[in-house]
Order: structure tokens, then C-alpha cells, then sequence
């Protein structure tokens, strides 16, 4: 039985006690993330490929003439050969097939970015209901989530995708899902455990159990949030693990999408034109230096949150 | 330990049981059976389809085709490969296995200790720019888009300055009329690097124990001699040629793959560095007034490997998987190339023999791994 005490007189709100507590934490969290200056450089390229990814749909609709621009089925009529080299209305040229690069890289910058946040956020909800309920629990359902995690581990990430991608369409929404079921019932979910061991014996715990807490309320309300932390440096590499793995797919050629940085590149090897680097720079190396640089940003991003969130790294 | 290894060799028989049992699904989820491979001919009649059905086994109920599955694969009968048609899966991998061994594992060796010996060393100098480079260096190789990586190395050392071939295994020209084939070839190269790695581990097997300055003498003296020795064999074999042609086309693959894998490490140890060096015995090292040189080897890399070697596991299958793309960009005939010009010409069999020998290879890792860690930690009591 809950006894409603009602709220104290002269209080501040408990709402207001938490957002100062969280806002002080930030703070504390910033300045100590900016100390490691690799994570503001990972940022910056984040930003910065948001931006394009932003500037696409609004330059489709007043600049740029779809009939030219459009990234899948457009053709640049004003070039006499394709692909052309990179000149004013084509900033980054064009590809053999006459369509725009630079309109390409942008419009393909969205739905990176949307596979890396699904993937990501299909991971972190279920790894971190896998190690909550795994550490809550313990006993059969540890062991049998534990088990099927070192299968996910070990089953070879890039290898089950090429072979599905041979047995059924595979697009981005399909290609997010799995890398989430994936990593979140395998690497992160095993992490996110060994977090939820040290939450679970907490004295908090104990006291939620008492005053009657259900085994849901628990798990959600007390375990998971001190598991937030972690799992947000978790969403960082999925995210550099979803965009690569969609560029290597598409790249060979195996992924069923309309437009993607991998495709692009797919596009100049089918033409012919790999090899021929010096010469045709501009078919090359916006899209691979694009999907380095977004898996590196993201993947420094959470290398300076691990420093964050992980007090051993921290400097005395 | 015993009971250990038993406990994970039975965990890696029912995972690997697991495994075969999710390829089998897979592939039967799919729709229509092998016989609808030639449902195009409209000449075929519906007996003789039957038949084709028997033949096949596909009339069967599920659980029994699932038990013939099981059967065929663990005693290596994987079938017909349809893009190479009269040979058998079995015999694709057997040539092909190999070439993917020597690939990976001379890339993953030499990656982990250019990993190890960097990550110390940034370790030790927080904070400063080589810190902030190799960081910023490693992060970049270790997320650097592959295909393109290992294209930029094809067109910089193969097409520009013409060191090396542009991928593929062998010349050709070279083997127009060579004595023996590749295969013979290259598996007593196998041997040979096998025979030379075992002369190495068992040399810093016995001098382990001698003095810091003899030890290493003796290591290099007899390394050197047995190296020697190796080369003046295959120089007068008559086949050294044709073994240096294959080598040749090696560099560039290794090279790529230890390029994008070091950093892994490099990065592990550097985190696992900075956790121990907060110990207690690290200030004692020190307070006895011993070198920096010596703190850091023998006191703190020492204790920092454990993680390192653990991560091991995760790098193994993330080094299969990245060789997988190094293969198909380098053309050089493993396992990768064949899983991805399997699929891409949906030559199912083939494609999920191959899988299913991955799959088992990265388990089989998995195992040394974990018997490595329990060696290594006497701590880990399971």
C-alpha cells in the first residue's frame, strides 16, 4: 500500500530539484568534455555534414532546377560530357550518368544520418532492456541472454549481411533493424550488463523493492536511467558501425536503395572509372572522404563521452 | 582449467548448432524450392520435377530436411557450387581457406603488437601532440572507409609507382610454365611460415628465462640462421620464383588490413594503460627509483595487456569481417572474395558454405581466445 503523504510545505518541487541537478551535471559534463578536444572536432564535422544534410531539400526548392539536380534521376544538360569536371552550377561535378554530385552527397547526408540514429536507437533500447533485465534477474534469464549474446557476437557483422542481403530486399529501414538487434542483443547489451550489476545492488534498489515497487517500475524507473549515461556512448558506435556497414553494402552493390555515398562510389566502379584517381578525383573522393570522416566523427564523439562518463579515464 | 576448456569447447558445439540451425531457416525461409531452378523450362514435366523434388530431398517434411542439413554439414558435404559447376563446395573452400588463414593472421599478429607497442607509448605521453595525431591518425585508419583505403593503396603503390601487382593472387606470365601449381606452392610456403613461427615461439620459449641481454642475442642469432637457412631452400628449389610471384601480391593486402586494425588495439591499450597506471605498485615502482622505460614495460604494460588480449575476440571477428571487404577490393581469392562474388551471383550453396566455414572460424578464434585469457589471468576461475 502506497500512503500519499501529500507534497511537504516550503519545499522546492521535486521537479525542480531534479532539472537543477541535471543542468549542474551538463555543466560539469560539458566543461569536461571540452577538455578533450578530439570530441569538438567530431562534432564540428557533424555539424557540418547536418547542415548539408538540412541545406538539400531548401536548395531543391529555390536554386537548384530538379530536372538538373535531383540526385537519382536528374541529368546536368548544361554539361556537354559526363561525367564533367567540377565547375560554378557543379560545384563537385558531376557522375557518368550525368546527376549532380554534390546534390548526391547531400541528399544521401539525411538518410545516413537517419539509419545511424535508427540503428542506434534500436541498439540502446534493446541492449539496455537486455542488461537491465538480465542483471535484475539474474539466474536462467542471465544465463540464456548471455548466451544468445556471444552468438551475436560472434556471428561476423558484415559477412550476415551480405549473405541476407542475398536472401531478402535489403533497404535502410531492414539494414538499421538488423545492425540493432545485432549489437543490442550482443556487444552493447553484455557492456550495458556489467552497468546494470553495479545498479542493481544499490541500496535505492532495495529500498524501491520494500515500498513495493513492481518488478517493471523497477527495471524502468530506477535501473535504466543510471544506465542512460553509458548507452549514449554505446548509440555513438552504432552509429559508425550502421553507416559503415550501409556504405560496404552498397558499395558492393547489394543494397536495395535509391541514393547512399556507397552507391555513388558503386556507380564510378560499374563505369569504370576507379582506378583513374588523379584524373577523376571528383568521383571519388567526396563520398568515401564523407563516410570516413562521419564514422570517424562519430566514433571520436564517443571515444571524449567514454572520457566523460568513465571517471578511471579522467585526468588527475 | 580443464573443466574450463570442456565447459567452452560444449558452449562453442551448441552455439555452433545454434548457428546452423539460423542458415538453415534463413535459406528456407525463402520461397519455391532448388527445383525451381529450372521451372523456366517449360519442357520440364511434372514427373520429372517430382523426381528432381526426391532428388533433392525438398518433398520432405522440414525437420527432415533440417536433419539431413545438419548431417551434410558437419560431415562436410556442402553440395554443388552452381557458379563453378562441377566443383563441390567443399573443394572450393578446401583451396580457398588457406589463402584467407595466411591473410589474416599475419595482418592480425602484426597489428596487435604495432598496436600494443604504440598504445603504450601514447599512453605514456598524455596529453601531448603525439598523443592528439596518433589518436586523431589511428581513429581516422581504424573508421577510414575500407574499400577506399585499400583502392588508394592499389592506385598508390600498384598503378603509380608499380611496386606491387594490382591485386589477384599470382601472375599469370609467371606461371605460363611453372613445375608445380599454386596450390602445392602455396601450401609449402604454409608450412614453411608455420615451421619458422614455431622455431620463434619455442626459442623465446627457452631463452625466456635467461638474462635481458643474452636472451635477446640468442633470439636474434638463431632466427636470423633459420631464416636464412629457409630462404637458401626455397632459392634452390627450383619454385622460388613462382613463391616470391605470390608474396608479392601479399604485401599490399597485409599491409591494408594491419594498417585498418592496428588502431583498435592501439586505442585499448592506451585506455587500459591510463587505468593502471593509477595503481599503487606503479608509485612504488617509481618511488624505488627505477627507469621510466622499465615503469612502463615491466610494471604497467604488463597489467594492461589482460584487456587488451580480451578485445582480442571482438578484433578477430572485426578482422574476418574487414578481410572480407579487403578481399573483394584486392581480388585475392579467400574466403570474402568468395562469400561476396557467391552472393552477388546467387550461388547459394556456395554462399552459405562459405558463411557457415566463417562462422566456424570465428568461433574456433573465439575458443583460443578464451583459453589464451585463462592462461594469461590466473584470476579467471569460471
Amino acid at each position: 500500500m502506497v500512503i500519499d503523504t501529500g507534497p511537504i510545505p516550503n519545499a522546492p518541487s521535486l521537479w525542480r530539484v531534479r532539472l537543477g541537478l541535471a543542468g549542474r551535471s551538463l555543466k560539469q559534463n560539458w566543461s569536461l568534455f571540452l577538455r578533450t578536444r578530439i570530441g569538438i572536432l567530431g562534432l564540428v564535422i557533424i555539424v557540418f555534414y547536418m547542415l548539408l544534410a538540412l541545406a538539400h531539400p531548401i536548395l531543391m526548392n529555390t536554386v537548384w532546377d530538379e530536372r538538373i539536380y535531383d540526385p537519382v534521376i536528374g541529368f546536368a544538360f548544361d554539361e556537354t560530357q559526363q561525367p564533367a569536371p567540377p565547375s560554378l552550377s557543379h560545384p563537385l561535378g558531376t557522375d557518368p550518368l550525368g546527376r549532380d554530385i554534390l546534390s548526391q552527397l547531400m541528399f544521401s547526408a539525411r538518410s545516413e544520418f537517419l539509419l545511424g540514429l535508427l540503428a542506434a536507437v534500436v541498439t540502446v533500447c534493446i541492449g539496455t532492456m537486455v542488461g537491465a533485465t538480465a542483471a535484475y534477474f539474474g539466474g536462467l534469464i542471465d544465463m540464456l541472454l548471455m548466451r544468445l549474446a556471444d552468438i551475436m557476437i560472434m556471428m561476423p557483422g558484415i559477412s550476415i549481411l551480405i549473405v541476407l542481403s542475398a536472401l531478402i530486399e535489403v533497404g535502410h529501414l531492414e539494414l538499421a533493424l538488423l545492425i540493432g538487434i545485432l549489437s543490442g542483443f550482443g556487444g552493447t547489451g553484455v557492456v550495458l550488463k556489467s552497468q546494470a550489476l553495479s545498479v542493481v545492488v544499490k541500496p535505492y534498489i532495495e529500498a524501491a523493492r520494500t515500498s513495493g515497487g513492481g518488478t517493471l517500475h523497477i527495471i524502468l524507473v530506477h535501473v535504466v536511467p543510471n544506465l542512460l549515461p553509458l548507452s549514449f556512448l554505446y548509440m555513438m558506435f552504432t552509429v559508425t558501425s550502421a553507416i559503415f556497414s550501409e556504405a560496404v553494402l552498397s558499395f558492393l552493390g547489394l543494397l536495395d536503395v535509391r541514393m547512399s555515398w556507397g552507391l555513388m562510389i558503386h556507380t564510378t566502379e560499374s563505369a569504370g572509372y576507379l582506378l583513374q584517381v588523379g584524373e577523376y578525383w571528383w568521383l571519388i573522393f567526396p563520398a568515401s572522404l564523407s563516410i570516413t570522416l562521419l564514422c570517424s566523427s562519430f566514433y571520436l564523439l564517443g571515444r571524449s563521452l567514454d572520457e566523460v562518463v568513465n571517471p578511471r579515464l579522467r585526468r588527475t | 582449467m580443464a573443466a574450463y576448456i570442456v565447459k567452452r569447447v560444449l558452449q562453442i558445439v551448441l552455439t555452433l548448432f545454434v548457428f546452423l540451425t539460423i542458415v538453415f531457416f534463413l535459406v528456407n525461409a525463402q520461397p519455391g524450392d532448388i527445383s525451381r531452378l529450372y521451372s523456366l523450362d517449360p519442357n520440364l514435366p511434372p514427373e520429372t520435377r517430382a523426381q528432381m523434388q526426391e532428388l533433392f530431398g525438398v518433398n520432405e517434411p522440414l525437420w527432415k530436411q533440417y536433419l539431413v542439413h545438419l548431417k551434410n554439414t558437419l560431415t562436410g558435404d556442402l553440395g554443388v557450387s552452381f557458379s563453378l559447376y562441377p566443383r563441390t563446395v567443399a573443394d572450393v573452400i578446401k583451396e580457398r581457406l588457406p589463402r584467407t588463414l595466411v591473410l589474416f593472421l599475419t595482418a592480425t599478429v602484426v597489428s596487435f603488437y604495432l598496436g600494443f607497442g604504440l598504445g603504450k607509448i601514447i599512453a605514456w605521453r598524455r596529453g601531448g601532440w603525439v598523443e592528439y595525431t596518433s589518436t586523431l591518425g589511428g581513429v581516422t585508419l581504424y573508421t577510414v572507409f575500407t574499400p577506399w583505403f585499400g583502392l588508394m593503396m592499389i592506385w598508390l603503390f600498384a598503378f603509380k609507382a608499380g611496386w606491387f601487382p594490382i591485386g589477384k593472387f599470382l601472375d599469370p606470365v609467371v606461371w605460363q610454365d611453372a613445375p608445380s601449381d599454386a596450390n602445392t606452392v602455396f601450401n609449402l610456403m604454409l608450412a614453411t611460415a608455420v615451421v619458422l613461427s614455431l622455431i620463434t615461439f619455442t626459442v623465446f620459449l627457452v631463452t625466456g628465462k635467461k638474462r635481458l641481454g643474452m636472451a635477446r642475442a640468442l633470439q636474434a642469432g638463431i632466427i636470423a640462421v633459420s631464416v636464412v637457412i629457409v630462404l637458401g631452400v626455397w632459392l634452390s628449389s627450383g619454385v622460388g620464383y613462382l613463391a616470391w610471384d605470390i608474396v608479392r601480391h601479399m604485401v599490399l593486402p597485409i599491409a591494408t588490413l594491419t594498417l585498418i586494425s592496428f588502431a583498435g588495439t592501439m586505442l585499448l591499450t592506451r585506455n587500459s594503460m591510463l587505468e593502471v597506471i593509477r595503481e599503487d605498485y606503479v608509485l612504488a615502482a617509481r618511488a624505488k627509483g627505477l627507469p621510466e622505460k622499465a615503469v612502463r614495460d615491466r610494471h604497467v604494460a604488463r597489467n594492461a595487456l589482460l584487456p587488451v588480449v580480451t578485445s582480442f575476440v571482438f578484433s578477430l571477428a572485426f578482422a574476418i569481417d574487414g578481410g572480407v571487404i579487403i578481399e573483394s577490393i584486392f581480388s585475392w581469392p579467400g574466403m570474402g572474395h568468395t562469400l561476396v562474388a557467391a552472393t552477388v551471383s546467387e550461388d547459394l550453396p556456395l554462399a552459405v558454405g562459405t558463411f557457415v566455414f566463417v562462422g566456424l572460424f570465428v568461433l574456433l578464434a573465439h575458443l583460443a581466445a578464451d583459453i589464451l585469457y585463462a592462461y594469461l589471468d590466473p584470476r579467471v576461475r569460471y
